[in-house]
């Protein structure tokens, strides 16, 4: 270097060469959903399937020569929460790659950022179809969409629960009212109304005025859009109040928390919801299943999927050498990738080829079996 | 309109407001006595309702089986444990700023609403906590038109007995003893009952551990009820609960019961034969109705500024 050399710039390449040395040793990949809040359950099983696949893939040597760091961005399911902590991700973690977020409506908002700084975004959970909608080429998800979620659903109370009186409850939130349109759109098509179509407030304990209606208006099923915290009340006081309509509900309370919010097994008993084929029988998944569940944690609902997700970001980064975004996102399109819940390709939008939603049934053990159809 | 149904809104309503009423009474006595809004009230009850759980599963613990005599240990140690958080909460976060500023007793309710909700979550987890159901069976009542009847579980029945129970004695206690009178007095002007030999600074006390107390009531039956709670519960049962405390009258004991009921009252009936999309926007609504018409609420005395 020529001339006079200043102290700020001696420093300021200091820091750029212990910032870049840092970069080199590790990629890392952002894990962002509700750690804290109500719906904190769920941020546990995105955390511990990523956790879980960023151990073994560092075990067995990393991905490209580097090993994976993963950053924890807690949106307690708030979009508001979602922007700041997409922002922190990008900015300050400097992340390569996110997993995440939970709730729909956080993954919206949060994906602009992720969109804008190109970084490659996979939602594990969000089923919204506006999630994909909106034609984000770097965004994908490895779970199904809430319009196959509602459909199947609505085909299951329409032809097998020979349902004639259907009311349909959501919780007005993204994932839960899309749901329940999804649904209802489906029964349109199959030539059926629903009796009743309103929204709850969510955080609410007490809908026994909203039972007793259903009772008035003797409904034979209900269908709810939401999550487990308003679910497992509302299954309570529908069997105390003696309603027979069974509850037919979304992949929103696939979690045990479901029977503790609704107060035990016998409450939980005889609900049905639709979720993908269950993960943890899927024949590929059994090694990491048996690792998860010696280390204390049942991989119920999203961990798999979740494991599945950070398997995907490792094949497109090892396939594309690098972390580009854009590059990753077209190798994805364009290939299937093996992961612990089978081989997983893309449509354009960034929507799983084919959605596995089947029926499940709580029982009254507290545990829930698919349906045989 | 259906006799069985409307029957049984108003069963719904009745409990959920006697829930809110009891919760209620928190926000109205300590605003009565040293005029703050009490926003940490909603998370002390839900502190009960964690309560609840640890003292049922002791009271199994200890070999307790008969279900009054759980209830009754339940009931008596959450009480205990509760009032204690209430009275700790106005030693440490509302006594040091008495006399300050108005707005400074309101900002350290919030952050101790928020301490509270997180020494919560930190120690109990996030999960929702779940407890078993106690009492089974309900009551049915053959009401209005042919076959059709009215239920009402042997918890909810519980809801009203102990509320009314629970406002009752609060009432004899206010308006009978010297405790009461005490409490009037200060009410009424806090220096002038501070010259005439009272304890004020005890009084402001009490009165925070009867609200605590009259909070964990609430939370015992409102968990033995939905079976089912977390750390966030105390947010949206607090605001209802101090909806009600200003419909009814901010600072009166029969306004806030009255308020809740009110408030219980109509969601249940909105909910039921309108649309449950806008039952909170109608409640809303219907408070801000009473408050243009009487700005101190239902049973509020008018402000009077000593001169």
């Amino acid at each position: 270097m020529k001339g006079k050399v200043y102290g700020g710039w001696v420093l300021f390449l200091m820091v750029l060469m212990v910032s870049s040395a840092y970069a080199e040793e590790t990629i890392a990949i952002g894990v962002a959903g509700p750690f804290t809040g109500a719906y904190a359950a769920f941020g546990a099983q995105l955390w511990r399937g990523a956790e879980q696949a960023a151990n073994d893939i560092n075990a067995a040597g990393g991905i490209v020569g580097k090993k994976i760091q993963l950053f924890k961005g807690d949106d307690a399911c708030e979009p508001k929460q979602a922007l700041a902590v997409a922002n922190q991700l990008v900015d300050r973690h400097g992340v390569q790659a996110v997993i995440g977020h939970f709730c729909s409506s956080s993954t919206i908002p949060a994906s602009e950022v992720y969109a804008e700084a190109g970084i490659l975004h996979i939602t594990p959970a969000s089923t919204n179809p506006m999630v994909t909608e909106r034609g984000i080429a770097t965004l994908f998800r490895t779970c199904g969409r809430d319009d196959q979620q509602g459909s199947a659903a609505a085909d299951f109370i329409v032809q097998k629960l020979k349902a004639q009186a259907i009311a349909v409850i959501h919780d007005k939130d993204t994932y839960g009212q899309g749901l329940a349109d999804a649904m209802r759109a489906q029964l349109q098509r199959l030539g059926k109304k629903e009796i009743l179509y309103e929204g709850l407030t969510r955080g609410e304990k007490d809908f026994n005025a909203l039972v007793t209606k259903f009772k008035s208006l003797h409904a034979d099923a209900v269908y709810f859009g939401g999550l487990h915290n308003e679910a497992g009340p509302l299954v309570r006081q529908m069997k105390e109040q003696g309603l027979k309509a069974p509850l037919v509900s979304g992949d929103g309370i696939v979690s045990e928390e479901f029977v503790i919010a609704a107060g035990g097994p016998a409450y939980a008993d005889g609900v049905h919801m639709t979720f993908g084929r269950d993960p943890r029988k899927i024949k590929e998944g059994q090694e990491v299943v048996d690792r998860l569940r010696k280390a204390g944690f049942e991989p119920e609902g999203y961990t798999l999927y979740s494991y599945a997700t950070l398997q995907i970001i490792a094949a497109a980064i090892e396939a594309t050498r690098g972390t580009d975004g854009v590059a990753m996102a077209k190798w994805l399109h364009a290939h299937e990738v093996p992961t612990v819940m089978g081989p997983k390709g893309w449509d354009v939008k960034g929507d799983l080829k084919t959605s596995d939603y089947v029926m499940y049934r709580w029982n009254d053990k507290g545990t829930y079996d698919e349906v045989v159809p | 309109m259906d006799a069985t149904i409307l029957a049984q809104q108003a069963i719904n309503g009745l409990i959920l407001g006697a829930t809110y009423g009891l919760i209620a009474i928190g926000y109205t006595m300590v605003y009565g006595i040293i005029g703050m809004i009490n926003f940490a009230h909603g998370e002390i009850y839900m502190v009960s309702a964690y309560l609840t759980a640890i003292f049922l599963a002791l009271a199994q613990f200890a070999g307790i089986t008969s279900i009054p005599a759980t209830l009754v240990f339940v009931l008596f140690f959450t009480l205990l444990v509760t009032a204690l958080h209430g009275w700790f909460a106005e030693r440490i976060a509302y006594r040091p700023l008495r006399g300050s500023n108005r707005l400074a007793p309101l900002i350290t309710a919030i952050g101790l609403s928020l301490v509270l909700q997180n020494y919560v979550r930190l120690s109990q987890g996030a999960r929702s906590q779940g407890i078993p159901s106690l009492m089974q069976g309900s009551f049915i009542l053959p009401i209005g038109s042919a076959g059709g009847s009215v239920q009402i579980t042997h918890v909810q029945l519980l809801i009203i007995v102990v509320a009314f129970l629970g406002m009752a004695v609060l009432t004899f206690i206010m308006h009978r003893t010297s405790l009461g009178r005490a409490c009037r007095a200060t009410e009424q002007d806090l220096t002038m009952a501070a010259l005439l030999g009272i304890d004020t600074d005890r009084i402001i006390s009490i009165v925070f551990v009867i609200g605590a107390a009259m909070a964990a009531v609430a939370g015992v039956l409102v968990s033995l009820n939905y079976g089912s709670f977390d750390f966030h519960i105390g947010f949206i049962t607090g605001i209802k609960a101090f909806t009600a405390a200003v419909l009814g009258g901010i600072g009166s004991l029969p306004g806030a019961m009255l308020g809740g009921l009110i408030l219980g009252l109509s969601e249940s009936f909105f909910s039921g034969f309108v649309n449950t999309d806008y039952k909170d926007v109608f409640a809303f609504a219907l408070l801000v109705l009473v408050l243009i018409f009487r700005p101190s609420g239902l049973l509020g005395q008018p402000m009077v500024t000593k001169v």
